[in-house]
Protein backbone atom coordinates (compact mmCIF):
# COMPACT_ATOMS: atom_id res chain seq x y z
CA UNK A 1 0.00 0.00 0.00
CA UNK A 2 0.83 3.71 -0.88
CA UNK A 3 0.45 6.44 -3.03
CA UNK A 4 -3.32 6.34 -4.09
CA UNK A 5 -3.90 7.07 -7.68
CA UNK A 6 -6.41 10.30 -8.33
CA UNK A 7 -9.67 10.89 -9.51
CA UNK A 8 -10.16 14.22 -10.20
CA UNK A 9 -13.99 15.91 -11.68
CA UNK A 10 -13.25 18.55 -13.86
CA UNK A 11 -15.59 21.37 -13.78
CA UNK A 12 -15.28 23.66 -16.79
CA UNK A 13 -17.15 26.94 -15.81
CA UNK A 14 -18.72 29.72 -17.99
CA UNK A 15 -20.07 32.94 -15.92
CA UNK A 16 -20.18 31.08 -12.73
CA UNK A 17 -22.29 28.07 -14.03
CA UNK A 18 -20.74 24.34 -14.94
CA UNK A 19 -21.30 23.56 -18.23
CA UNK A 20 -19.80 20.48 -20.46
CA UNK A 21 -18.86 20.91 -24.01
CA UNK A 22 -18.37 17.88 -26.88
CA UNK A 23 -14.48 18.73 -28.18
CA UNK A 24 -14.55 22.26 -27.19
CA UNK A 25 -17.55 23.06 -28.48
CA UNK A 26 -22.22 22.16 -27.77
CA UNK A 27 -22.09 23.44 -24.72
CA UNK A 28 -24.58 21.93 -21.61
CA UNK A 29 -25.09 23.60 -18.39
CA UNK A 30 -24.42 21.14 -15.41
CA UNK A 31 -25.05 23.51 -12.58
CA UNK A 32 -23.41 25.33 -10.14
CA UNK A 33 -20.17 25.42 -9.04
CA UNK A 34 -19.98 25.25 -5.20
CA UNK A 35 -22.83 22.47 -4.75
CA UNK A 36 -21.30 20.78 -7.67
CA UNK A 37 -17.54 20.82 -5.73
CA UNK A 38 -19.47 19.38 -2.65
CA UNK A 39 -21.21 16.91 -3.62
CA UNK A 40 -17.85 15.50 -5.52
CA UNK A 41 -15.73 16.52 -1.80
CA UNK A 42 -18.67 14.30 -0.36
CA UNK A 43 -18.63 11.76 -2.89
CA UNK A 44 -14.78 10.90 -2.24
CA UNK A 45 -13.29 13.26 -5.11
CA UNK A 46 -9.46 13.67 -4.51
CA UNK A 47 -9.31 16.99 -5.96
CA UNK A 48 -11.62 19.45 -7.76
CA UNK A 49 -10.21 20.90 -10.80
CA UNK A 50 -11.67 24.43 -12.08
CA UNK A 51 -11.54 25.53 -15.68
CA UNK A 52 -12.64 28.77 -16.40
CA UNK A 53 -13.35 27.68 -20.16
CA UNK A 54 -14.59 31.93 -21.13
CA UNK A 55 -12.15 33.51 -19.25
CA UNK A 56 -13.03 36.85 -20.64
CA UNK A 57 -11.81 39.73 -18.33
CA UNK A 58 -15.46 41.03 -17.38
CA UNK A 59 -15.96 37.61 -16.17
CA UNK A 60 -12.84 37.51 -13.97
CA UNK A 61 -14.37 38.79 -11.05
CA UNK A 62 -17.22 36.18 -10.97
CA UNK A 63 -14.42 33.27 -11.17
CA UNK A 64 -12.54 34.80 -8.40
CA UNK A 65 -15.81 34.86 -6.34
CA UNK A 66 -16.56 30.92 -7.20
CA UNK A 67 -12.94 30.04 -6.45
CA UNK A 68 -12.93 31.43 -2.64
CA UNK A 69 -16.49 30.33 -2.29
CA UNK A 70 -15.30 26.62 -3.29
CA UNK A 71 -12.42 27.07 -1.05
CA UNK A 72 -14.62 27.79 1.73
CA UNK A 73 -16.08 25.01 1.61
CA UNK A 74 -14.03 22.18 0.16
CA UNK A 75 -11.00 20.91 2.12
CA UNK A 76 -9.47 18.82 -0.74
CA UNK A 77 -6.89 20.61 -3.33
CA UNK A 78 -8.71 23.01 -5.98
CA UNK A 79 -6.61 23.13 -9.66
CA UNK A 80 -7.91 26.66 -11.16
CA UNK A 81 -7.32 27.22 -14.88
CA UNK A 82 -8.23 29.14 -17.83
CA UNK A 83 -7.31 32.63 -18.43
CA UNK A 84 -3.78 32.92 -16.12
CA UNK A 85 -2.31 34.84 -18.09
CA UNK A 86 0.68 36.14 -15.59
CA UNK A 87 2.25 36.62 -11.94
CA UNK A 88 -0.59 38.30 -11.12
CA UNK A 89 -3.24 36.08 -11.96
CA UNK A 90 -1.40 33.74 -10.04
CA UNK A 91 -0.98 35.22 -6.95
CA UNK A 92 -5.07 36.66 -7.31
CA UNK A 93 -6.25 32.51 -8.11
CA UNK A 94 -3.99 31.77 -4.75
CA UNK A 95 -5.14 34.20 -2.89
CA UNK A 96 -8.94 33.25 -3.62
CA UNK A 97 -7.94 29.70 -2.30
CA UNK A 98 -6.52 27.99 -5.55
CA UNK A 99 -3.82 25.51 -3.97
CA UNK A 100 -2.61 25.08 -8.11
CA UNK A 101 -3.41 27.04 -11.20
CA UNK A 102 -2.95 24.96 -14.57
CA UNK A 103 -1.24 27.44 -16.97
CA UNK A 104 -1.81 26.95 -20.81
CA UNK A 105 -1.73 29.28 -23.53
CA UNK A 106 0.43 31.86 -21.67
CA UNK A 107 2.92 29.27 -21.05
CA UNK A 108 3.42 28.94 -24.78
CA UNK A 109 3.37 32.86 -25.61
CA UNK A 110 5.42 33.43 -22.51
CA UNK A 111 7.86 30.63 -22.33
CA UNK A 112 9.39 32.06 -18.73
CA UNK A 113 6.27 32.43 -17.12
CA UNK A 114 6.49 29.08 -16.02
CA UNK A 115 9.91 28.55 -14.46
CA UNK A 116 9.18 32.28 -12.77
CA UNK A 117 5.93 30.98 -11.37
CA UNK A 118 7.33 28.08 -10.00
CA UNK A 119 10.36 30.27 -8.80
CA UNK A 120 8.23 32.55 -6.91
CA UNK A 121 5.27 30.02 -5.66
CA UNK A 122 6.33 26.93 -5.31
CA UNK A 123 6.90 24.12 -8.47
CA UNK A 124 3.96 22.35 -6.29
CA UNK A 125 1.15 24.77 -7.53
CA UNK A 126 1.98 25.19 -11.01
CA UNK A 127 -0.01 22.72 -13.24
CA UNK A 128 1.32 22.87 -16.85
CA UNK A 129 -2.01 22.40 -18.98
CA UNK A 130 -1.44 20.50 -22.35
CA UNK A 131 -4.10 20.18 -25.28
CA UNK A 132 -2.70 17.59 -27.66
CA UNK A 133 -3.95 16.62 -30.63
CA UNK A 134 -2.19 13.65 -33.17
CA UNK A 135 -1.07 15.34 -36.66
CA UNK A 136 0.89 12.38 -38.17
CA UNK A 137 -0.70 10.68 -41.02
CA UNK A 138 -1.50 7.13 -41.35
CA UNK A 139 1.28 4.79 -41.12
CA UNK A 140 3.64 7.07 -40.09
CA UNK A 141 5.48 7.18 -36.35
CA UNK A 142 2.40 9.01 -33.75
CA UNK A 143 3.09 12.25 -33.64
CA UNK A 144 1.26 15.15 -31.33
CA UNK A 145 1.23 19.01 -31.46
CA UNK A 146 0.01 21.16 -28.84
CA UNK A 147 -2.81 23.51 -29.34
CA UNK A 148 -3.62 27.12 -27.33
CA UNK A 149 -6.62 28.55 -26.96
CA UNK A 150 -8.71 26.41 -25.83
CA UNK A 151 -7.90 24.05 -29.09
CA UNK A 152 -8.31 26.83 -31.44
CA UNK A 153 -4.76 27.45 -32.82
CA UNK A 154 -1.95 25.23 -33.42
CA UNK A 155 1.49 26.07 -32.42
CA UNK A 156 3.57 23.53 -34.62
CA UNK A 157 4.76 22.31 -30.70
CA UNK A 158 5.59 18.10 -30.38
CA UNK A 159 3.43 18.02 -27.36
CA UNK A 160 6.14 15.37 -25.72
CA UNK A 161 9.40 17.81 -26.44
CA UNK A 162 6.84 20.52 -25.03
CA UNK A 163 6.32 18.74 -21.70
CA UNK A 164 9.83 17.59 -21.18
CA UNK A 165 10.81 21.71 -21.23
CA UNK A 166 7.74 22.57 -19.09
CA UNK A 167 8.85 20.23 -16.54
CA UNK A 168 12.54 21.56 -16.80
CA UNK A 169 11.11 25.13 -16.31
CA UNK A 170 9.82 24.03 -13.03
CA UNK A 171 6.01 22.78 -13.83
CA UNK A 172 4.99 20.23 -11.02
CA UNK A 173 2.24 18.20 -12.48
CA UNK A 174 0.86 18.14 -16.39
CA UNK A 175 -2.84 18.37 -17.09
CA UNK A 176 -2.84 16.37 -20.67
CA UNK A 177 -5.79 16.76 -22.36
CA UNK A 178 -6.48 14.96 -25.58
CA UNK A 179 -8.11 17.14 -28.27
CA UNK A 180 -9.46 14.22 -30.12
CA UNK A 181 -10.86 12.85 -27.66
CA UNK A 182 -12.20 15.60 -25.15
CA UNK A 183 -16.28 15.02 -24.76
CA UNK A 184 -16.34 11.95 -26.88
CA UNK A 185 -17.02 9.35 -24.46
CA UNK A 186 -14.02 6.82 -26.64
CA UNK A 187 -11.33 6.77 -23.86
CA UNK A 188 -8.02 8.35 -23.31
CA UNK A 189 -5.40 8.46 -26.47
CA UNK A 190 -3.33 6.33 -24.22
CA UNK A 191 -0.65 6.01 -26.29
CA UNK A 192 -0.37 9.72 -25.95
CA UNK A 193 -0.71 9.31 -22.09
CA UNK A 194 1.86 6.76 -21.66
CA UNK A 195 4.91 8.53 -23.44
CA UNK A 196 4.33 11.82 -21.61
CA UNK A 197 4.21 9.94 -18.52
CA UNK A 198 7.23 8.17 -19.41
CA UNK A 199 9.13 11.40 -20.61
CA UNK A 200 9.12 13.67 -17.25
CA UNK A 201 8.79 12.37 -13.87
CA UNK A 202 6.79 14.78 -12.29
CA UNK A 203 2.97 13.47 -12.18
CA UNK A 204 0.62 12.95 -15.08
CA UNK A 205 -3.27 14.10 -15.14
CA UNK A 206 -5.00 12.03 -18.29
CA UNK A 207 -8.09 14.14 -19.45
CA UNK A 208 -10.45 14.10 -22.22
CA UNK A 209 -12.50 10.88 -23.74
CA UNK A 210 -13.52 9.13 -20.33
CA UNK A 211 -17.01 7.58 -21.03
CA UNK A 212 -16.81 4.51 -18.69
CA UNK A 213 -15.68 3.50 -15.96
CA UNK A 214 -13.04 0.78 -17.75
CA UNK A 215 -11.34 3.96 -19.23
CA UNK A 216 -10.61 5.56 -16.17
CA UNK A 217 -9.21 2.54 -15.08
CA UNK A 218 -7.04 2.19 -18.87
CA UNK A 219 -6.05 5.75 -18.15
CA UNK A 220 -3.93 4.11 -15.00
CA UNK A 221 -3.12 0.71 -16.29
CA UNK A 222 -2.54 1.53 -20.01
CA UNK A 223 -1.79 5.30 -20.13
CA UNK A 224 0.50 4.99 -16.95
CA UNK A 225 -1.17 8.16 -15.28
CA UNK A 226 -0.75 8.94 -12.00
CA UNK A 227 -4.69 10.97 -12.02
CA UNK A 228 -7.42 10.63 -14.49
CA UNK A 229 -9.58 13.96 -14.75
CA UNK A 230 -13.15 13.29 -16.11
CA UNK A 231 -16.26 15.96 -16.30
CA UNK A 232 -19.60 14.58 -17.77
CA UNK A 233 -19.80 10.87 -17.09
CA UNK A 234 -20.13 12.81 -13.58
CA UNK A 235 -21.68 15.85 -14.29
CA UNK A 236 -25.10 13.76 -15.52
CA UNK A 237 -25.06 11.49 -12.81
CA UNK A 238 -24.01 8.38 -14.99
CA UNK A 239 -21.81 7.25 -12.38
CA UNK A 240 -20.58 8.75 -8.93
CA UNK A 241 -17.38 9.02 -7.85
CA UNK A 242 -17.02 6.28 -5.11
CA UNK A 243 -18.53 3.73 -7.93
CA UNK A 244 -15.68 5.25 -10.02
CA UNK A 245 -13.31 4.03 -7.11
CA UNK A 246 -15.18 1.02 -6.47
CA UNK A 247 -14.34 -0.17 -9.88
CA UNK A 248 -10.73 0.43 -9.95
CA UNK A 249 -10.21 -0.71 -6.83
CA UNK A 250 -11.59 -3.52 -8.39
CA UNK A 251 -8.96 -3.57 -11.06
CA UNK A 252 -5.96 -3.70 -8.74
CA UNK A 253 -5.57 0.33 -8.60
CA UNK A 254 -4.39 1.73 -5.33
CA UNK A 255 -7.33 4.48 -4.55
CA UNK A 256 -8.54 6.41 -1.90
CA UNK A 257 -11.92 4.53 -0.27
CA UNK B 1 -12.51 32.71 22.31
CA UNK B 2 -9.52 30.46 20.85
CA UNK B 3 -7.25 32.23 19.22
CA UNK B 4 -5.15 31.04 16.71
CA UNK B 5 -2.36 32.34 15.20
CA UNK B 6 -1.23 31.54 11.77
CA UNK B 7 2.31 32.36 11.04
CA UNK B 8 2.91 34.70 7.95
CA UNK B 9 6.18 34.89 6.78
CA UNK B 10 4.89 35.75 2.84
CA UNK B 11 5.38 32.18 1.65
CA UNK B 12 2.31 32.05 -0.41
CA UNK B 13 -1.44 30.60 0.64
CA UNK B 14 -2.27 30.65 3.92
CA UNK B 15 -6.10 30.63 2.95
CA UNK B 16 -6.83 26.86 2.63
CA UNK B 17 -5.85 26.33 6.25
CA UNK B 18 -7.18 29.93 7.56
CA UNK B 19 -10.60 28.50 6.14
CA UNK B 20 -10.29 24.72 7.01
CA UNK B 21 -9.90 26.23 10.51
CA UNK B 22 -12.49 28.56 10.75
CA UNK B 23 -14.77 25.68 9.57
CA UNK B 24 -13.39 23.03 11.76
CA UNK B 25 -13.96 25.95 14.66
CA UNK B 26 -17.59 26.32 13.81
CA UNK B 27 -18.53 22.54 13.86
CA UNK B 28 -17.16 22.29 17.17
CA UNK B 29 -19.89 25.12 17.87
CA UNK B 30 -17.01 27.77 19.80
CA UNK B 31 -15.99 31.31 18.72
CA UNK B 32 -12.53 30.08 16.75
CA UNK B 33 -10.36 33.25 16.00
CA UNK B 34 -7.87 33.10 13.17
CA UNK B 35 -5.47 35.58 12.66
CA UNK B 36 -3.11 35.21 9.97
CA UNK B 37 0.32 37.17 11.32
CA UNK B 38 3.82 37.65 11.74
CA UNK B 39 3.10 40.41 14.55
CA UNK B 40 5.25 39.55 18.04
CA UNK B 41 2.24 40.71 20.04
CA UNK B 42 -0.55 38.36 18.04
CA UNK B 43 1.45 35.72 18.55
CA UNK B 44 1.89 36.03 21.95
CA UNK B 45 -1.76 36.48 22.57
CA UNK B 46 -2.76 33.74 20.63
CA UNK B 47 -3.81 30.01 22.60
CA UNK B 48 -2.07 28.14 19.40
CA UNK B 49 0.06 28.26 16.58
CA UNK B 50 -0.05 26.71 13.13
CA UNK B 51 2.95 27.02 11.31
CA UNK B 52 2.85 26.45 7.35
CA UNK B 53 5.14 26.76 4.87
CA UNK B 54 5.36 26.25 0.98
CA UNK B 55 7.86 26.48 -1.89
CA UNK B 56 11.52 26.91 -1.18
CA UNK B 57 12.76 26.29 1.90
CA UNK B 58 15.94 29.37 1.47
CA UNK B 59 13.13 31.31 0.99
CA UNK B 60 10.95 30.54 3.50
CA UNK B 61 14.12 30.94 5.80
CA UNK B 62 15.79 34.13 4.72
CA UNK B 63 11.76 35.27 5.39
CA UNK B 64 11.88 33.39 8.80
CA UNK B 65 14.86 35.35 9.56
CA UNK B 66 14.02 38.66 8.46
CA UNK B 67 10.89 39.10 10.03
CA UNK B 68 12.87 37.60 13.13
CA UNK B 69 9.77 35.06 13.47
CA UNK B 70 12.18 32.26 14.92
CA UNK B 71 12.66 34.42 17.82
CA UNK B 72 9.06 35.85 17.60
CA UNK B 73 7.74 32.37 18.20
CA UNK B 74 10.54 31.16 20.76
CA UNK B 75 8.37 31.73 24.20
CA UNK B 76 5.43 30.12 22.61
CA UNK B 77 7.30 26.84 21.27
CA UNK B 78 7.86 26.87 24.83
CA UNK B 79 4.28 26.67 25.90
CA UNK B 80 1.53 26.91 23.66
CA UNK B 81 0.32 23.90 20.94
CA UNK B 82 1.64 24.39 17.78
CA UNK B 83 0.90 22.61 14.33
CA UNK B 84 3.38 22.58 12.15
CA UNK B 85 2.59 21.78 8.16
CA UNK B 86 4.72 20.76 5.52
CA UNK B 87 7.47 22.67 4.67
CA UNK B 88 7.15 24.34 8.41
CA UNK B 89 7.64 21.19 9.34
CA UNK B 90 10.86 20.84 7.51
CA UNK B 91 11.97 24.78 9.13
CA UNK B 92 11.64 23.23 12.30
CA UNK B 93 15.12 20.95 11.33
CA UNK B 94 18.21 20.92 11.70
CA UNK B 95 19.10 21.64 8.47
CA UNK B 96 17.43 20.91 4.65
CA UNK B 97 19.83 19.84 1.49
CA UNK B 98 17.00 21.88 -0.48
CA UNK B 99 19.21 25.08 -2.03
CA UNK B 100 22.64 23.63 -1.45
CA UNK B 101 22.20 23.23 2.16
CA UNK B 102 19.91 25.49 4.61
CA UNK B 103 20.36 26.07 7.63
CA UNK B 104 16.76 25.55 9.47
CA UNK B 105 15.60 26.46 13.11
CA UNK B 106 16.58 23.20 14.63
CA UNK B 107 13.60 22.28 17.18
CA UNK B 108 14.19 19.05 16.43
CA UNK B 109 17.84 16.76 15.66
CA UNK B 110 17.65 15.25 11.95
CA UNK B 111 17.41 16.77 8.41
CA UNK B 112 15.61 17.43 5.03
CA UNK B 113 16.17 15.21 1.80
CA UNK B 114 15.38 15.05 -1.62
CA UNK B 115 13.63 12.53 -2.99
CA UNK B 116 16.49 10.69 -5.00
CA UNK B 117 16.94 11.58 -8.73
CA UNK B 118 15.84 9.07 -9.60
CA UNK B 119 13.04 7.57 -7.00
CA UNK B 120 12.65 3.71 -7.68
CA UNK B 121 9.94 1.33 -6.40
CA UNK B 122 10.67 -2.33 -5.29
CA UNK B 123 11.01 -3.19 -8.58
CA UNK B 124 13.13 -0.50 -10.22
CA UNK B 125 10.53 1.87 -11.83
CA UNK B 126 10.81 5.52 -11.84
CA UNK B 127 8.72 6.65 -8.92
CA UNK B 128 7.37 10.04 -9.91
CA UNK B 129 8.65 13.44 -7.53
CA UNK B 130 6.88 15.44 -6.21
CA UNK B 131 5.26 12.85 -4.25
CA UNK B 132 1.69 13.90 -5.07
CA UNK B 133 -1.61 12.75 -3.40
CA UNK B 134 -3.22 10.86 -0.78
CA UNK B 135 -0.83 8.61 1.06
CA UNK B 136 -1.48 6.58 4.27
CA UNK B 137 0.11 7.33 7.63
CA UNK B 138 1.24 4.65 9.92
CA UNK B 139 0.57 5.97 13.54
CA UNK B 140 3.74 5.47 15.24
CA UNK B 141 2.94 6.49 18.74
CA UNK B 142 -0.04 7.58 20.66
CA UNK B 143 -1.11 11.01 20.53
CA UNK B 144 -3.86 13.35 20.93
CA UNK B 145 -3.79 14.75 17.69
CA UNK B 146 -4.46 11.22 16.06
CA UNK B 147 -8.20 11.04 18.33
CA UNK B 148 -10.62 9.13 16.42
CA UNK B 149 -8.41 8.91 12.64
CA UNK B 150 -7.89 5.25 12.25
CA UNK B 151 -4.23 4.35 11.93
CA UNK B 152 -2.94 4.12 7.98
CA UNK B 153 -5.68 6.77 6.95
CA UNK B 154 -4.75 8.75 4.19
CA UNK B 155 -3.82 12.41 4.02
CA UNK B 156 -2.91 14.37 0.97
CA UNK B 157 0.48 15.31 0.79
CA UNK B 158 2.91 16.78 -2.02
CA UNK B 159 6.41 17.77 -1.39
CA UNK B 160 10.11 16.63 -2.89
CA UNK B 161 12.03 17.16 0.39
CA UNK B 162 11.48 14.85 3.44
CA UNK B 163 12.25 14.38 7.31
CA UNK B 164 14.89 12.26 8.28
CA UNK B 165 16.07 11.60 11.93
CA UNK B 166 17.61 9.01 13.90
CA UNK B 167 15.72 10.72 16.73
CA UNK B 168 12.81 7.78 16.90
CA UNK B 169 11.44 8.56 20.07
CA UNK B 170 9.64 11.89 18.15
CA UNK B 171 8.59 10.66 15.06
CA UNK B 172 4.66 9.88 15.33
CA UNK B 173 3.68 9.33 12.06
CA UNK B 174 5.32 6.83 8.83
CA UNK B 175 4.98 6.77 4.96
CA UNK B 176 5.95 5.12 2.47
CA UNK B 177 7.02 6.70 -0.74
CA UNK B 178 9.79 4.32 -2.56
CA UNK B 179 11.32 4.68 1.15
CA UNK B 180 9.63 4.73 4.70
CA UNK B 181 9.44 8.95 5.46
CA UNK B 182 9.14 10.47 8.67
CA UNK B 183 5.18 12.18 8.24
CA UNK B 184 4.94 13.27 11.59
CA UNK B 185 7.08 14.62 14.51
CA UNK B 186 6.08 15.29 17.95
CA UNK B 187 7.23 16.86 21.12
CA UNK B 188 5.71 18.45 24.06
CA UNK B 189 3.29 20.78 22.86
CA UNK B 190 4.70 20.48 19.36
CA UNK B 191 3.03 18.55 16.50
CA UNK B 192 4.59 18.69 12.99
CA UNK B 193 3.16 16.97 10.14
CA UNK B 194 4.52 16.78 6.55
CA UNK B 195 1.11 16.18 4.73
CA UNK B 196 -1.75 19.26 4.72
CA UNK B 197 -4.54 18.51 6.89
CA UNK B 198 -6.30 21.63 5.61
CA UNK B 199 -6.60 19.98 2.74
CA UNK B 200 -7.06 16.04 3.67
CA UNK B 201 -10.91 16.48 3.84
CA UNK B 202 -12.65 14.83 6.76
CA UNK B 203 -9.06 13.00 8.40
CA UNK B 204 -7.81 16.35 8.38
CA UNK B 205 -10.29 17.98 9.73
CA UNK B 206 -10.32 15.45 12.25
CA UNK B 207 -6.78 16.21 13.14
CA UNK B 208 -7.38 19.82 12.93
CA UNK B 209 -10.25 19.75 15.57
CA UNK B 210 -7.96 17.34 17.68
CA UNK B 211 -5.59 20.55 17.64
CA UNK B 212 -8.20 23.07 18.24
CA UNK B 213 -9.06 21.41 21.24
CA UNK B 214 -5.38 19.99 22.56
CA UNK B 215 -3.74 21.25 25.84
CA UNK B 216 -0.35 20.48 24.61
CA UNK B 217 0.40 18.25 26.95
Amino acid sequence: MGLAKRIIPCLDCDKGRVVKGVKFLEIRDAGDPVEVSKRYCDEGADEITFLDITASHEDRRTTVETVSAIAGEVFIPLTVGGGIRNLDDIREMLNAGADKVAINTAAVLNPELVKQAAERFGSQCIVVAVDAKQVNRKHEEKKWEIFTHGGRKATGKDAIDWVKKMVESGAGEILLTSMDRDGTKNGFDLELKRQVSRAVTVPIIASGGVGNLEHLAEGILKGEADAVLAASIFHFGEFTIGQAKTYMAGQGIEVRL
Amino acid sequence: MNKVAVIDYGMGNLHSVTKAIEYVGRELGEETEVLVTSNAQDISQSDRIVFPGVGAIRDCMAEIKRLGIDKKIQDAIKEKPILAICVGMQALMKQSEENHGVQCIGLFDGEVKFFGDPLLDSENRIMKVPHMGWNQVRQTKNHALWRDIPDHSRFYFVHSYYVDTEDLEKVAGITNYGLDIVSCLSKENIFAVQFHPEKSQKMGQTLLRNFLTWDGQ
